[in-house]
C-alpha cells in the first residue's frame, strides 16, 4: 500500500498544481461561486459556500477555512473576494496570489451566523473528502467511518462518485455504509449493501459497527449482520493465528541465532559452554562500541553501523572463544561436568568485566532507518527489525550449513564429530579443529549479539536471558544436527507464542520447560539424535 | 543392610569434622550468651546468625556432594529443593504472625490482604502446625525429587543433559514463584516473621538455639550420608558414578539407587532451607535462581567432591570469602567466584581435601595421568 500510495499522491499533487495554474484562465464554476460572497446577504453566502465546496477547486478549502476563521473579505465595488492568510497578508481568492497594490477601500468581512457555521463545517468535512491528496481523502473517510455523522452523507455520495483510487474508494464506501446502517430512513436494500461493505472491511471496528446495529432494523438486515459478524470473527481468528505464527517465527529466529553456535560447540565437541550467552553479550557490546565510534567520528556512516559490527562482533567473540578453548577447555576434554562449571566461572568473569568497562546500566544501541518502521499485510502487523532478524538468522544458518558441507574445515569438523580417534589417525589435527570449532561457535554467538542488540536491552546480563532457552533448543533439536536446531528453535518459538494467550507469558514459558523435560524422557537425545554404537557418550 | 557400628563408618577426617562442628555448636552460644558484651572473647549475635547461615549452606553442600560425589548426578537445581524447604518453613512462620501483621487480618497473611485475596488457599491449610510444616519441609522437596527423578532416571537422562534439565526445573519454579497469583508472596516472598514455636525469632537465645539446631542437623545428616556411602548401597552408587552401564549390565536397577539417593539429598537440602529461613528472616523467589544452585556446586568442588566433610568445608569457606569480599570489594567478588570455578576445575579436581591428602602422601612420586600437575601440562587430547 505504502509503495503505491506515495507516487499516487505525488501525481495527484502535480495534477492539483496544474489545475491551480490553469484555473484563472477562464471563469469556471469556482469563480462564479465566489461572487456569491460579495452579496453581503446570508442566503447568498450559504449558496456560495455550497457552490465553492462543490466546485472541487484546490483553493476551495482555503477559502471556506478562511470564512470559518473570519479571515474572508470582499469588495462589493470590485466584485472581488480576498482572504487573509495566517500572517495577515491579503490574497486574491480567485487565484491565490497575494493581492497586488492597495486593498480596495470598501473591503469588508464576510459575515456568518450560526446556520452558516453549520454549513461551513459540513462543507469543510466534505472538502477533505474531495482533497486532491489521496492520503488525506483516506484519512477523512476513516474519520467519517468512526464518527458515523449523517451530515457527511451527501458529501460522501459525491466523493464516492468521483473517487478514482480503489483503496480510497473502498474506505469511502465503508464510511457510507457505517452511516447508512445507523440511519433510520435508509432502505433495507441500502442497508444490506452496507452490511456487505462492512463485512468486507473485516476488522474489529467492523464487528463493533455491526453489533451496534439498531434494534428496529429489518429482519433480513439483522440476519445479514449476524452472519457477517460470525464470518468476520472467523477471519479475525485466522489472522490472529497468522499473527501468532509470525511472532513465533520471530522468537524462533532469535532462539536460532542464540542456539546455533551452541549447537556447534556442544554437537561437535560435546562441550557445554555456559559462557555462550556472554559471547552473545560481547557481540551486542561490539555493536554498541561501533556505533559510539561512528557517532563521534563519522555520523554519515550510521546506516552501515550494523554491517560494520557483524564482522567485528564475529572476530571479537571468536577470538575470545579461541582464547577460552586454548586456556581452559582443552584441559577439560572428556570431563563435561567440569567443563560446565569452568565455563560458568568464565561467564561470571566476562559479565563482571563488561560491567566494569561499560557500566551496569543498559546501553542504547540505535537502529538504522531501514530497520525501523512496520507494514501491514491484511490484518498482520510486521515490523522491519523482526523481519530482518528472521532473514538474517536464516542466512547465518544457510552459511553455516554450507561451511560445514563444502569447505575443508567443515569436512574435518564432521570427521572429528563422527570419530575423533579415526580422524586423528587420518592426519587431522584434532586440537586445531577443536579450537577453530569453538571459535566459530563463539563468533556466531557474537553475530547473534548484533541482531539481539536491535530488539533487546544491551546490558551485562543480556546473555543470561538466552542461555537456558538456547540449551533447551539444542537439547530439544538433538545434538550434532543443525537441522534439528532449526526445527527446535522454530517449534519452541511458535509453541511459546501460541501458549502465551492462554497461559500468559510466564506460565507459557513454564509449560514449555515442563514439556521439554517430558520430551527428554521420551527422546533423551533430542529430535535428531546422532546415530552411533556407543552405549554411553 | 547390616547396621555398622558408628565407629566403622567414620574415618579420621570425619571424626575431626564432627569434633569441630560439635566444638562450634557448644562454644559459640557460650561465647555469645555467657561472655559479657565488652569482652574481646564475646561473639555478637550477628556473627551467630551468620555462622548459622554458613552451617545451612554446609548442609546444602553436603546434600549435593552425596549425589554428585557418590552417584555422579550433577544437579544444577538443588537450590530449588533448598528454597522449597525454606518456603515450607516460611509459610509456618507467616501463620505464626497471626494478627500482628500490618493489616492485622485475623485469617490472611499481609500479602494476601494486599492482593485482595478473600480466603486462605487450600495449600496454606495446616501450616499453623509446626509438625505439619516440618513434614512439608521434607515432603515438598522429596516429592518434587521423586517425580523429577522418576522420569529422568528411568529414561536414562544422564550427564550434562540431566544438569541442564535440573537447571530448567529451578528456572521454571523461579518464574512461577515470582508470580503473585501463585500464592507465595510473589516478588517479595515471605518475610516479617515474629515467632518460631512461641519464641521471639529476633531474641538472642532463639538465634543461638537455631544455630545449635543447624549444627545438629548437619551432624545427623553427615552421619547418615556417611552411613549410606559406606553401606552396600553406597558401593553400588560409586559403581554407578564410575561406570553406569556396566553396573546395569551386572543386574543392578541403577535408576532405583539413583532415585533413592536423589530424594534423600533433596530432603536434606529442604531441611537446610528450612533452617536457613528463620535465621535470615526472609525467603523470596531469587533463591530459585539457577546461579545460586551452580554456586552451591562450586562449594562442593572447592572443598573436595566425594569426601562429604570437604563439601561442608567448601560451603563454609566460599561463603566466608563471599561475605568478606561483597563487603570489602563488591567488584572483585564475581571475578573471584569466576576464577574459583576455573582454577578449581583445572588445578584442584579433588578440591582442598584432595590436595591436602596428596600433599601428605608426597608429591615426589611420579605424576599419574589425572594428577593435578599433569593437567596443566599441554597434552594432545584424543
Amino acid at each position: 500500500m505504502r509503495f503505491i500510495r506515495e507516487p499516487l499522491i505525488a501525481l495527484l499533487c502535480l495534477l492539483g498544481l496544474f489545475l491551480a495554474g490553469a484555473g484563472p484562465a477562464h471563469a469556471g464554476p469556482y469563480e462564479d461561486a465566489l461572487t456569491g460572497f460579495t452579496g453581503d446577504s446570508y442566503s447568498d453566502t450559504a449558496a456560495a459556500i455550497d457552490a465553492v465546496a462543490a466546485s472541487g477547486h484546490p483553493l476551495a478549502a482555503t477559502v471556506i477555512g478562511a470564512l470559518q476563521e473570519r479571515r474572508l473579505h470582499f469588495s462589493a465595488a470590485a466584485k472581488k473576494v480576498f482572504y487573509a492568510d495566517k500572517a495577515g497578508t491579503l490574497h486574491d481568492a480567485a487565484t491565490g496570489q497575494p493581492a497586488a497594490g492597495e486593498p480596495p477601500a470598501d473591503l469588508a468581512m464576510v459575515r456568518v451566523n450560526n446556520r452558516l457555521r453549520r454549513s461551513i463545517d459540513a462543507a469543510l468535512g466534505s472538502l477533505t473528502l474531495m482533497s486532491p491528496d489521496a492520503w488525506r481523502r483516506y484519512e477523512a473517510a476513516q474519520a467519517v467511518f468512526k464518527s458515523r455523522d449523517e451530515a457527511a452523507l451527501p458529501a460522501l455520495d459525491q466523493a464516492i462518485a468521483k473517487e478514482t483510487d480503489a483503496g480510497v474508494k473502498r474506505a469511502l464506501e465503508q464510511a457510507w455504509a457505517s452511516i447508512v446502517l445507523n440511519q433510520a430512513g435508509a432502505s433495507a436494500a441500502d442497508k444490506l449493501t452496507a452490511v456487505q461493505l462492512i463485512r468486507e472491511r473485516g476488522d474489529q471496528d467492523a464487528v463493533g459497527i455491526l453489533s451496534a446495529l439498531p434494534a428496529e432494523a429489518a429482519q433480513p438486515v439483522r440476519k445479514a449482520a449476524e452472519d457477517a459478524i460470525a464470518a468476520i470473527k472467523g477471519e479475525l481468528a485466522l489472522w490472529e493465528v497468522a499473527q501468532n505464527l509470525w511472532y513465533g517465527l520471530s522468537l524462533g529466529s532469535v532462539l536460532l541465532l542464540a542456539a546455533i553456535g551452541l549447537a556447534i560447540t556442544f554437537g561437535v565437541m560435546g562441550v557445554i559452554n555456559m559462557a555462550h550467552g556472554e559471547m552473545v553479550m560481547l557481540g551486542a557490546y561490539t555493536t554498541f562500541a561501533v556505533q559510539e565510534v561512528i557517532r563521534t567520528h563519522n555520523p554519515a556512516l550510521f546506516g552501515y553501523s550494523l554491517a560494520i559490527a557483524i564482522p567485528l562482533a564475529f572476530l571479537v567473540a571468536g577470538i575470545v572463544g579461541i582464547a577460552i578453548e586454548r586456556c581452559v577447555i582443552r584441559f577439560l576434554y572428556g570431563r563435561p561436568l567440569e567443563t560446565l562449571l569452568a565455563t560458568w566461572g568464565l561467564s561470571l568473569m566476562l559479565q563482571q568485566a563488561v560491567r566494569s568497562i561499560f557500566g551496569p546500566t543498559n546501553r542504547e544501541v540505535g537502529a538504522p532507518s531501514w530497520m525501523s518502521g512496520a507494514f501491514q499485510i491484511g490484518h498482520l502487523n510486521i515490523t522491519y527489525n523482526r523481519l530482518w532478524i528472521i532473514v538474517f538468522a536464516l542466512l547465518v544458518f544457510a552459511l553455516l550449513l554450507a561451511l560445514l558441507r563444502y569447505t575443508r574445515l567443515g569436512l574435518e569438523m564432521r570427521a572429528v564429530t563422527q570419530n575423533r580417534p579415526m580422524a586423528a589417525a587420518m592426519g587431522i589435527r584434532t586440537n586445531r579443529i577443536d579450537a577453530l570449532t569453538f571459535g566459530l561457535g563463539s563468533g556466531i554467538a557474537g553475530i547473534a549479539g548484533v541482531a539481539l542488540s536491535q530488539i533487546d536491552n544491551v546490558s551485562p546480563n543480556l546473555g543470561q536471558g538466552y542461555i537456558i532457552d538456547s540449551f533447551m533448543v539444542v537439547v530439544f533439536g538433538g545434538v550434532g544436527n543443525l537441522w534439528g536446531t532449526l526445527l527446535g528453535a522454530f517449534s519452541l518459538g511458535i509453541a511459546n507464542k501460541f501458549l502465551e494467550p492462554y497461559a500468559g507469558a510466564v506460565l507459557g514459558k513454564i509449560a514449555i520447560l515442563v514439556l521439554i523435560i517430558l520430551f527428554i524422557q521420551k527422546r533423551p537425545r533430542g529430535l535428531f539424535a546422532l546415530k552411533g554404537r556407543a552405549v554411553e557418550s | 543392610m547390616k547396621p555398622f557400628p558408628l565407629i566403622r563408618i567414620l574415618d579420621r577426617g570425619s571424626i575431626i569434622f564432627l569434633a569441630i562442628v560439635a566444638a562450634f555448636a557448644i562454644a559459640i552460644p557460650i561465647l555469645n550468651l555467657a561472655v559479657p558484651e565488652g569482652s574481646s572473647a564475646h561473639v555478637s549475635t550477628y556473627v551467630v546468625a551468620l555462622l548459622g547461615k554458613y552451617v545451612c549452606y554446609a548442609l546444602l553442600a553436603l546434600s549435593i556432594d552425596l549425589i554428585w560425589g557418590y552417584a555422579g548426578i550433577l544437579s544444577l537445581g538443588h537450590g530449588a529443593f533448598f528454597a522449597l524447604g525454606g518456603y515450607a518453613m516460611g509459610m509456618y512462620l507467616m501463620r505464626q504472625i497471626g494478627t500482628r501483621g500490618v493489616y492485622a487480618h485475623p485469617e490472611l497473611p499481609d500479602f494476601m490482604v494486599f492482593l485482595n485475596w478473600k480466603e486462605l488457599p487450600l495449600y496454606w491449610y495446616g501450616f499453623d502446625s509446626f509438625a505439619y510444616a516440618a513434614l512439608m519441609v521434607l515432603l515438598a522437596p522429596g516429592l518434587l525429587a521423586f517425580v523429577f527423578g522418576w522420569f529422568a532416571f528411568r529414561s536414562r537422562v544422564t550427564g550434562v543433559y540431566l544438569s541442564i534439565i535440573t537447571q530448567a526445573m529451578t528456572f521454571a519454579l523461579m518464574l512461577g514463584f515470582f508470580r503473585n497469583n501463585f500464592g507465595f508472596g510473589g516478588n517479595n516472598g515471605l518475610t516479617d516473621f515474629k515467632d518460631i514455636l512461641g519464641f521471639n525469632i529476633q531474641a538472642e537465645t532463639t538465634r543461638n538455639a537455631l544455630f545449635v539446631a543447624s549444627c545438629i542437623a548437619l551432624v545427623l545428616a553427615f552421619v547418615l550420608c556417611r552411613y549410606i556411602v559406606m553401606s552396600k548401597v553406597g558401593r553400588v552408587l560409586i559403581a554407578v558414578r564410575d561406570a553406569e552401564s556396566r553396573t546395569r549390565f551386572l543386574g543392578y536397577r541403577v535408576e532405583y539407587y539413583k532415585l533413592f539417593v536423589f530424594i534423600l539429598s533433596a530432603c536434606m537440602a529442604g531441611v537446610a532451607g528450612a533452617l536457613y529461613v528463620p535465621q535470615v528472616g526472609i525467603i523470596n523467589p531469587s533463591e530459585f535462581a539457577p546461579a545460586n544452585s551452580i554456586e552451591a556446586v562450586i562449594w562442593v568442588a572447592v572443598g573436595g567432591r566425594g569426601t562429604l566433610y570437604g563439601a561442608a568445608l567448601g560451603g563454609v569457606l566460599v561463603n566466608l570469602a563471599k561475605t568478606y569480599l561483597t563487603g570489602a570489594a563488591p567488584e572483585i567478588w564475581l571475578y573471584f567466584l569466576g576464577a574459583l570455578f576455573v582454577l578449581v576445575t583445572l588445578l584442584l579436581p579433588k578440591g582442598i581435601v584432595g590436595a591436602v591428602a596428596s600433599l601428605k602422601s608426597g608429591v615426589s612420586k611420579p605424576l599419574k595421568p589425572g594428577h593435578w600437575l599433569a593437567r596443566i601440562l599441554p597434552r594432545r587430547v584424543l
